[in-house]
């Protein structure tokens, strides 16, 4: 087996752009269900409108690649409205249910023909990339140094999308020890201990769905700044990931998203390294794509385990236990 | 025109502005295509079909005319003379369709103008088997006239696609009726399910294929097989986690982390595939009219008819049902009356994953097809059915499924079939705004 092509492949996750994407999407679901309690379980959409208002702001309507982003928060915000007026006053699975369904229904209006002219359906949008390269500040040419030598694009990805979750990082670190921050904490512990000191519990659980929103809006932009746009990545599977990530770091923490995100990907990228390896050598009588399939096996079970039995994640403080009643 | 604007200056100055506007853009439109020959807008090829389409000796524009046959299909519009164009690849025959909501109101094709040797096609006024004579082109001028539509007979559309919806939604309430069972006692909801769904259709593809047997004796063993699961679940995770204490969301998490990895075994030992269970393709029986129904799912509704009841029977009437019952209404009132709830908890656990056994099974017919992910496909659909009825009541679940069903295959009529789940998710949506207890739920339970 190839030790080190694999552990060269899996240091690159380390700062990859889907490893970003992913703990951006990770930190907003920390304000959603981590600080304010709410289940939310449409990532998938928020990511998704995300990454199609940048891909379509560009395409069809000319405009700058910065006001294509400030398009997608205002698209997260609007889906956090629209979730939000229904569900919030109603019990928290009721939440989980209509927040997935809303996300399948965003992603099967991406997919369908009948939007085909912005769309581009089922084959997605790609090509975009012209006006955030141009405005790339890094000298050109390929350097780094080390499992990390990438051309000067790559790295105006990986630091524009490091400097995103770092501001949202910083964001959620500084509203959370606000007074903000404790009547959303004490609304997710006692929602009616808080009603009862005179706050406005729907208004306080509206601004937190928006601005995790807003995060998970910025998750699928920095999924779609390097590649390409394609609805079949916003399944509701990438949603039960960006869960098991956040849930592996901390739901109530602050860094927690972010190095949950890193360890799911190295962890995956090393099974998928390690895996079909085993199945070639014949250790494992499996063949190399059950192999692939085996890490989401795994992924299921690792979920399984954590809320099982370390349901306040890796970082995450035993007393601060976010799953309420 | 000049008139219209002199006209229309009378009226007041900025209608003035809007109609020559508006008129401008008009002219713009139609003038275009006037100026380029009909047919520009295609792949050109030797053959092709042409002609004009004229009402009471004028041409009529904007037509919109297709055509179909042999794997190709082109669509195209008349131009301001009412002329048309469409090649076609090969010199064969095809059927060209004038799209007649594109035609002036009232008025169809006139079938006593029609060129000789052609007709409209059977049961439509607008639809034409067309062929090429000696030449690589065709000349079909089609004359307007009075005359009533038949679209397609849009009436025997709508029964065949009721009682597909009817079908599907038969088999959703089986597996809505478990899902309900299960949050009714437990108070959980199980992401889960979409895995017992699909283990009912994999189990019977593993008894009929491999194991060659007849398909009467694969689905009760299937069933069987499916209440063994729900039986095994109960007795190594959920009573345990209920002992030790998991709250509920952290139980529903669990669920989902059960169906990430039941999911993705199935396709560890399945594959990507779509395989076919015996007996799928089986070809349809004509009832009346253009509605035909194959045999599968004539049986395939008789049973989940015949298991609906049997299931509606034992919660009213039998002791563990009446149990069940209670529970749901009030956990903490029927245990103390003592009822032996985890006793009456694996019961429900069983029967729910025998009924979405058995559910699997007949999405596997109706779909057509096993494949690894085939239950995550109507998950949220179960949930829609679940919600709309009423969260936790049966009787309920199986309303909101058929109506589920319904809308989703009848609401194909008019939007796209890509779109026809968004119907029914969006119906979730808004029960929860106007009515979020469901068809048959109480207020109390949405707290």
């Amino acid at each position: 087996m190839d030790w080190g092509g694999i552990f060269n492949n899996a240091a690159g996750w380390i700062i990859s752009p889907t490893t970003i994407a992913y703990a951006l999407a990770a930190t907003g679901l920390a304000v959603h269900f981590g600080y304010a309690g709410l289940l939310n379980f449409g990532v998938a959409g928020f990511m998704a409108i995300g990454a199609y208002s940048y891909a379509i702001s560009i395409l069809s309507f000319g405009l700058p690649w910065w006001v294509g982003i400030l398009i997608g928060m205002v698209g997260a915000t609007v889906f956090a409205l629209i979730l939000g007026i229904p569900t919030l006053r109603l019990r928290a699975d009721y939440l989980a249910i209509v927040t997935i369904a809303a996300a399948e229904i965003v992603r099967l209006l991406f997919t369908s023909t009948v939007f085909d002219e912005w769309t581009n359906s089922a084959d997605g949008l790609g090509g975009y990339h012209a006006g955030f390269r141009e405005a790339n500040p890094l000298p050109p040419g390929e350097y780094g140094f080390g499992p990390w030598v990438y051309s000067s694009d790559g790295w105006w990805v990986r630091l524009f999308g490091l400097i995103l979750l770092a501001i949202a990082v910083f964001i959620v670190w500084a509203v959370m020890r606000s007074p903000w921050g404790r009547v959303l904490k004490g609304i997710r512990e006692d929602e009616d201990a808080v009603r009862s000191l005179g706050k406005n519990v729907f208004s306080y659980k509206m601004q937190a769905l928006v601005l995790g929103g807003i995060f998970g809006g910025f998750g699928g932009v920095v999924l779609a700044l390097p590649s390409a746009v394609v609805p079949a990545t916003y399944m509701t599977s990438l949603t039960f990931y960006i869960w098991t990530i956040l849930l592996l770091g901390g739901a109530a923490t602050v860094f927690g998203p972010a190095v949950g995100a890193l360890i799911f990907w190295v962890v995956m990228a090393l099974l998928d390294g390690i895996l079909p390896g085993l199945a070639a050598a014949g250790i494992l009588p499996i063949s190399a794509i059950q192999a692939g399939v085996l890490r989401y096996v795994f992924v299921g079970i690792a979920l399984m385990l954590l809320v099982i039995f370390r349901p306040q994640g890796i970082f995450g403080n035993k007393r601060e236990l976010t799953f309420v009643k | 025109m000049g008139s219209t604007t002199v006209h229309a200056r009378a009226i007041a100055p900025w209608l003035t502005a809007l109609l020559g506007a508006l008129l401008a853009v008009a002219m713009l439109f139609t003038a275009s295509p006037a100026q380029a020959a009909p047919g520009d807008d295609q792949e050109q090829t030797p053959y092709y079909f042409g002609g004009v389409i004229t009402f009471e000796g004028e041409p009529v524009a904007g037509v919109t005319m297709s055509i179909e046959g042999n794997g190709f299909n082109a669509e195209t519009e008349t131009d301001a003379e009412g002329r048309w164009r469409l090649y076609v690849p090969e010199k064969e025959e095809y059927v060209l369709t004038v799209d007649e909501n594109t035609l002036p109101d009232g008025v169809i094709v006139d079938p006593e103008q029609l060129p000789e040797g052609i007709a409209p096609r059977s049961g439509t006024t607008a639809s034409f088997d067309v062929e090429f004579g000696l030449t690589g082109s065709k000349i079909v001028n089609l004359f307007l006239g009075e005359g009533e539509r038949v679209t397609t007979s849009f009436f025997d559309q709508f029964v065949e696609r009721l009682i597909n919806g009817l079908n599907f939604g038969l088999l959703l309430a089986l597996a809505s009726i478990g899902l309900s069972l299960i949050y009714g006692t437990t108070g959980l909801t199980n992401f889960a399910h979409a895995e017992l769904v699909t283990f009912g259709a994999v189990a019977a593809l593993v008894f009929a294929l491999p194991l060659s047997m007849p398909m009467w004796l694969a689905v009760p063993l299937s069933v069987i097989a499916g209440m063994l699961v729900g039986y095994l679940l109960d007795l190594v995770m959920w009573r345990p986690l209920k002992r030790k204490g998991l709250g509920i969301i952290q139980l529903m998490i669990v669920t989902i982390g059960l169906s990430l990895a039941l999911r993705y075994t199935f396709q560890f030992f399945m594959g990507g595939n779509t395989v076919q269970l015996p007996g799928a393709g089986s070809p349809k029986i004509p009832l009346f009219g253009a509605v035909s129904l194959s045999p599968v799912a004539m049986i395939s509704m008789a049973i989940s008819i015949v298991v609906i009841v049997a299931v509606a029977l034992w919660l009213l009437y039998s002791r563990m049902g009446k149990a069940t019952r209670a529970i749901s209404d009030n956990p903490e009132l029927a245990s103390a009356s003592g009822i032996n709830v985890e006793r009456v908890v694996r019961v429900v656990w069983m029967l729910s994953a025998a009924l979405a056994a058995l559910a699997g099974i007949l999405w596997g017919y109706f779909r057509p097809g096993v494949r690894w992910d085939m239950g995550v496909h109507i998950l949220l659909l179960i949930f829609a059915a679940v919600i709309l009825g009423g969260l936790g009541t049966a009787f309920g679940a199986l309303i909101g499924a058929i109506i589920v069903g319904v809308l989703v295959e009848v609401s194909s009529l008019w939007i796209a079939a890509d779109l026809k789940y968004v119907g029914a998710l969006a119906v979730l949506i808004i029960v929860l705004l106007i009515r979020p207890q469901g068809i048959l739920g109480r207020r109390e339970r949405i707290g």
